[in-house]
């Protein structure tokens, strides 16, 4: 029962950044702040909500269990590697092809972005 | 507890579907390339969803997994085809905001 | 003996992957486990003059940096999800190009650290060259937070201590 109640706190929690994710790749106004969005609402509620899973799974205790919960466990360590990794080479290929950079000052573009 | 899994499931789905606006209008290709990024990110977590719905985990698992990594490599290729626009550029050339001021 | 770290990680991971322990399954783990090992054990690594006390030290730290992590990531989560949900014209967003120096020696450390400030809060890492890290901020309080080094001081201690 009590883990239940983990899981259900944990996947909530994931859902919520999942929606800062989303919203913030719908508002943000450019290329480079949508990147922030995406990179990081993703990391954290993709950890969240695995984590909540292998723990209902670990729920009945037995060898099959257990090893479903590791592999779980293993895409969870493999998202948290590979997310900053294509996120930087995505935010590369943007500087390269010369993406515009949003500034504060209104109309007035930043020169070298 | 079945029926707080269906529930998330559909919330992650209702997540995907403001995004498919980015895919859509999205100013440039490779904002759409971010945005498809993210959805495979959450598809990843619908099908172990989907598994623990189903009974099926064990076998759900190996295909989240999968996805995954298609996922990681397919943003890594087309970043990599991204970066031949202009492949020599250097990077001490741009500026800082402290250095210009 | 690094050889055989390497081997046993790799059946570890074939062990959690195909979940099955008759014979056949377990001997064509032990043959392909050894024929990566054989051909890449290389990669892993780096620097193999460190002693075996060294090792066991990063074993014990990596975990507590771990966890810090993740603090720092839960809330670098909760600061882009209030920035996104504040309503009007998003007020606090102001992005900008920082470059940082950083005292780092080994490619190793310098890899944990861009990957750390891509996690932390509003800052992803554009590229490296030599020392130093061309990053992009999304808003005034994370460009300081990327300036001050507790963060490099933390790696230092744990993954360059004998050098």
């Amino acid at each position: 029962m009590i883990l239940n109640i983990i899981c259900i706190v944990l996947i909530g929690f994931g859902l919520l950044f999942f929606l800062g994710g989303a919203v913030g790749i719908l508002r943000f106004p450019d290329f480079y702040t949508r990147m922030h969005a995406a990179g990081k609402g993703d990391t954290m509620s993709v950890f969240l909500i695995l984590v909540g899973l292998a723990v209902y799974q670990l729920s009945d205790f037995n060898v099959a269990n257990l090893l479903v919960a590791g592999k779980i466990f293993f895409i969870t360590i493999f998202i948290m590697w590979a997310s900053p990794t294509s996120t930087h080479a995505l935010i590369k290929a943007g500087l390269e092809e010369g993406q515009k950079m949003w500034t504060r000052k209104d109309g007035k573009e930043d020169p070298q972005a | 507890m079945e029926n707080f899994f269906i529930l998330a499931g559909v919330a992650i789905f209702a997540l995907i579907v403001p995004i498919f606006y980015r895919i859509i209008v999205g100013p440039t290709a490779i904002d759409r390339i971010v945005a498809v990024n993210v959805i495979g990110t959450k598809t990843t977590v619908l099908l172990v969803l989907i598994g623990i719905i189903f009974k099926r985990v064990d076998m759900f698992v190996d295909f989240a997994l999968t996805y995954a990594l298609l996922n990681f490599i397919g943003s890594l290729a087309a970043a990599r085809y991204l970066d031949r626009v202009n492949p020599d550029k250097q990077f001490s050339t741009i500026k800082t905001k402290e250095q210009e001021s | 003996m690094y050889r055989l770290c390497i081997f046993l990680f790799l059946f570890g991971i074939w062990i959690v992957f195909s979940g099955q322990f008759d014979s056949f399954h377990i001997t064509l783990g032990v043959l392909s486990s050894a024929f990566i090992t054989a051909i890449s054990s290389s990669f892993l690594f780096e620097n193999r003059s460190k002693g075996i006390g060294v090792r066991l030290h990063e074993l014990i730290r990596v975990p507590i940096y771990m966890v810090w992590m993740l603090y720092q990531i839960l809330l670098s989560n909760i600061h882009i999800l209030r920035l996104a949900l504040t309503p009007g014209d998003l007020p606090e967003v102001e992005p900008s190009l920082v470059r940082i120096k950083t005292n780092l020696k080994t490619d190793f450390g310098k890899w944990i650290l861009a990957n750390s400030i891509t996690l932390t809060p509003g800052t992803i890492t554009i590229d490296i060259e030599g020392d130093e890290l061309l990053i992009h901020s999304i808003s005034k309080i994370t460009t300081a937070g990327v300036e001050d080094d507790t963060m490099e001081r933390k790696i230092a201690r744990v993954f360059e201590k004998g050098e």
